[in-house]
């Protein structure tokens, strides 16, 4: 599933990236690759906007790029 | 110590510096960090800092003194990574590598080690003379993070220093360290990260056919194989290296690696990240976010998230109103009681009554009404709206409003820039360059006109009370200046949202671009040095601008209501020309005027008026609100011509230090214009709408 479908409070794993402009390299640099941890915390009340736990840090993405972010579960 | 007597010597410093070559000191670290913070300890110069990611955006050096010899530092931006995309990245990764720096100091947030440690894994990569900063160590304590500074440092190859830099804790033993590091003889530095086999091999490779070079000769080899060439000018032998490289390069295409260059490099920076902070840091309680997690709940809610915002907004509205009250009218009744004085010594020096009237009439009238009306809400304002940014609230407020400024096809970042407007459009002009996408940062400056700074609150503030509040008996009067003042801002706020959407269809076309906002931990603001801090840093120097703009504006105002050509003042005639134009935005020629001549610093704008209208009657004192609204309402004044003032106010071109600033930060002529003429045109626009439609209605 995509990291915009996840559920709030749900821990997930990266992994596929289908981001290939600048913003793949910001979230390179964040910490964000495969095998990432990746928690999805807050919902921005003006909506299409989400706030991550990855890495001990909060970051807030668009849905725009979370949904080109491939997740999965672990058990 | 000497530096303790060095910091006094600040300025005799700097003249030594300019002679003497010293040791030079990179400060790097991600945003957010508390670098700054760090910078000011050490080199003991005010800097500004606030608490969100993104805020150091100009090079800042200082200098400080350690056994006997001076240090000079200089504050890079901070940056996530060192593999360059934004302008600020390419500045300080640019730095690291090419000027020569005796020690490169890395400070990390102690609450978020691993994130950190990718920039110091790269920053270690290009140097051995590395010294790493655990800051905010106070904040890892409450969190119980634990981190083994021994191991950190073993694992690291390079020293680190735990610090507390909003305490001054740990400030020596940095001093030492870096002292100890610039010292060290340059060694055969032990290798961080190690890539895949096959690019370890490639790497190999392109190293040993470089010859001598002073860049690290690994450093260089990985640069070359991502594609910046310029490290080749660096190297002995760079025909050769050329050739070896575009021979790795197929080499490692054929494998498949070539084409995920980037991830493998930024892979193995993040394994070994993880790998070190597995290793040394330990966290004693699982939930240690769960204090931020429980405020940020309600933060970022549905409903009570919005409402908080305004709330907040409003309460420091009202703060500064009611606070601000009393302290101008002790103020102005103050300087009334001085202008008596003044104006007597002046008869007995036997001054010529044309030059006590230009310096007294003019010049020291308005003088003191701008100090009077602006200093006291903003001692009040500056200080609230700090703390607010040191506590770490306000990227909240970009995450809260992104969803409007995406439909506007802009940046949610523009929150910021908005927020910084408030105190000055300037700084949030220069502030705009937290984002990345130029068209984006261009309707960030373009648009921040709409809030109101503080050189206008007290022209909004002043309408607001003479016409519609002050009639009113306290606490009411306090509390409907607050709703009229946060409704006119919250109608800037909206006319941001509509002029970006506007620009994003017309002149500024575009896809949204991605972006990344970080939602820093919460941290208890230091009270104290806010209100320091504010007071100097941001108070005064707003108010030193207001008063450089307001003695010649005096003078100048003087001299139009004085100088006659056939019987009418200057004044008189100007206004008289304005007044037909003028009358069709629901304002009069005076009004028009006051802009026109407000357009250095906002702050004179009601001077001017009130001055206007004296000038043909005469004497009153400037403290009585209620004698002052007779005077409006005696110079045609009705609530139709507040109402469109106070439109006007909000709604006009930015001030001459604003439009330098917008010059500076685009670099293009045709921009400036269209900053300038795009509010004015809506405001005139807003302006006659309303007081034909109020017409229509009466």
């Amino acid at each position: 599933m995509t990291l915009e479908e996840a559920a709030l409070g749900q821990r997930v794993q990266v992994c596929d990236l289908l981001i290939q402009d600048s913003m793949r390299r910001r979230l390179l640099d964040l910490g964000i690759l495969y095998d990432t941890w990746i928690e999805p915390v807050y919902d921005s009340p003006s909506g299409h906007m989400r706030a991550y736990f990855v890495n001990g840090a909060v970051i807030a993405l668009r849905d725009s790029e979370s949904k080109r972010i491939q997740v999965r579960e672990r058990g | 110590m000497f530096s303790g007597i060095m910091e006094i010597n600040q300025e005799l410093n700097q003249a030594y510096v300019q002679e003497h070559p010293n040791i030079r000191i990179a400060l790097v670290g991600n945003p957010n960090v508390g670098k700054s913070t760090v910078f000011n300890a050490l080199t003991g110069m005010h800097q500004h800092t606030g608490n969100w990611p993104g805020k150091t955006v100009a090079l800042a050096s200082g200098t400080y003194v350690y056994g006997d010899q001076l240090h000079e530092m200089i504050d890079l931006p901070g940056t996530y990574s060192l593999l360059a995309h934004s302008r600020e990245e390419q500045v300080t990764s640019d730095f690291i590598c090419f000027e020569q720096c005796e020690c490169c100091v890395v400070v990390c947030d102690s609450t978020c080690l691993q994130r950190n440690l990718n920039l110091v894994l790269q920053t270690l990569e290009i140097t051995d003379r590395v010294v790493v900063v655990a800051n905010l160590c106070d904040e890892a304590k409450k969190k119980q993070i634990e981190i083994d500074q021994k191991r950190l440092s073993e694992q690291l190859g390079s020293e680190v220093v735990m610090m507390s830099a909003r305490s001054k804790q740990g400030l020596e033993e940095l001093k030492e360290a870096i002292a100890r590091c610039c010292a060290q003889s340059h060694q055969r530095k032990q290798v961080v990260i190690r890539y895949r086999e096959e690019l370890e091999e490639a790497i190999s490779a392109i190293c040993e056919v470089m010859g001598h070079s002073q860049i690290d000769h690994r450093f260089a080899a990985i640069k070359l194989l991502e594609g910046d060439m310029r490290f080749l000018e660096y190297v002995e032998h760079p025909r050769q290296c050329e050739e070896v490289i575009k021979k790795q390069k197929e080499y490692l295409r054929d494998l498949g690696i070539y084409d995920h260059l980037e991830d493998e490099l930024a892979a193995a920076i993040a394994k070994r990240s993880a790998q070190i902070s597995d290793a040394c840091v330990t966290l004693k309680q699982a939930n240690y976010y769960e204090r931020d997690r429980r405020i940020d709940r309600i933060v970022t809610h549905k409903v009570w998230g919005l409402l908080l915002m305004l709330a907040l907004l409003t309460l420091i509205f009202w703060i500064t109103i009611s606070g601000a009250n009393i302290p101008s009218e002790l103020l102005a009744k103050g300087f009334s009681l001085l202008e008596e004085q003044l104006n007597q010594w002046l008869l007995m020096l036997g001054v010529h009554e044309w030059l006590r009237a230009l310096m007294m009439d003019g010049i020291y009238k308005t003088l003191t009404w701008v100090v009077a009306v602006m200093l006291p809400p903003m001692a009040i304002f500056f200080p609230l709206f700090t703390i607010l940014e040191d506590f770490g609230y306000l990227p909240r407020i970009a995450f809260n409003l992104d969803g409007f400024f995406r439909k506007a096809k802009a940046c949610g970042k523009q929150a910021l820039t908005m927020s910084m407007g408030f105190g000055c459009n300037a700084v949030g002009v220069s502030g705009a360059r937290i984002i990345d996408s130029p068209r984006e940062r261009l309707i960030a400056i373009l648009t921040n006109n709409f809030v109101p700074c503080n050189g206008r609150f007290p022209t909004l503030i002043a309408i607001i009370t003479m016409f519609f509040a002050g009639m009113l008996a306290a606490p009411w009067n306090s509390f409907v200046s607050t709703l009229l003042l946060t409704a006119t801002i919250v109608l800037g706020v909206l006319l941001t949202f509509w002029v970006s959407r506007l620009l994003s269809c017309t002149l500024l076309k575009g896809v949204p671009s991605g972006f990344t906002l970080e939602l820093p931990p919460y941290r208890r603001p230091q009270f104290g040095k806010v209100i320091i801090r504010s007071i100097f840093d941001r108070t005064l120097f707003v108010l030193g601008r207001a008063i450089s703009v307001a003695i010649p504006a005096g003078a100048l105002l003087w001299l139009l209501a004085n100088i006659t050509v056939d019987g009418v003042t200057l004044l008189t005639m100007i206004s008289s020309f304005l007044d037909p134009f003028a009358r069709q935005l629901g304002l009069d020629g005076v009004i028009l005027l006051a802009f026109i001549l407000g357009f250095p610093a906002n702050e004179i704008v009601v001077p001017i008026i009130i001055m206007t209208y004296l000038s043909s009657t005469h004497m009153l004192e400037l403290n009585d609100l209620t004698l002052m609204k007779e005077l409006l309402v005696a110079n045609g004044w009705t609530w139709v011509t507040a109402i469109c003032t106070m439109l006007f106010s909000l709604i006009h071109f930015p001030c001459a230090t604003t439009l330098l600033t917008i010059r500076k930060e685009t670099g293009s002529r045709k921009w400036t214009l269209v900053a300038f003429l795009l509010p004015t045109f809506i405001g005139m626009l807003v302006c006659f709408l309303v007081s034909h439609i109020a017409l229509l209605w009466m």
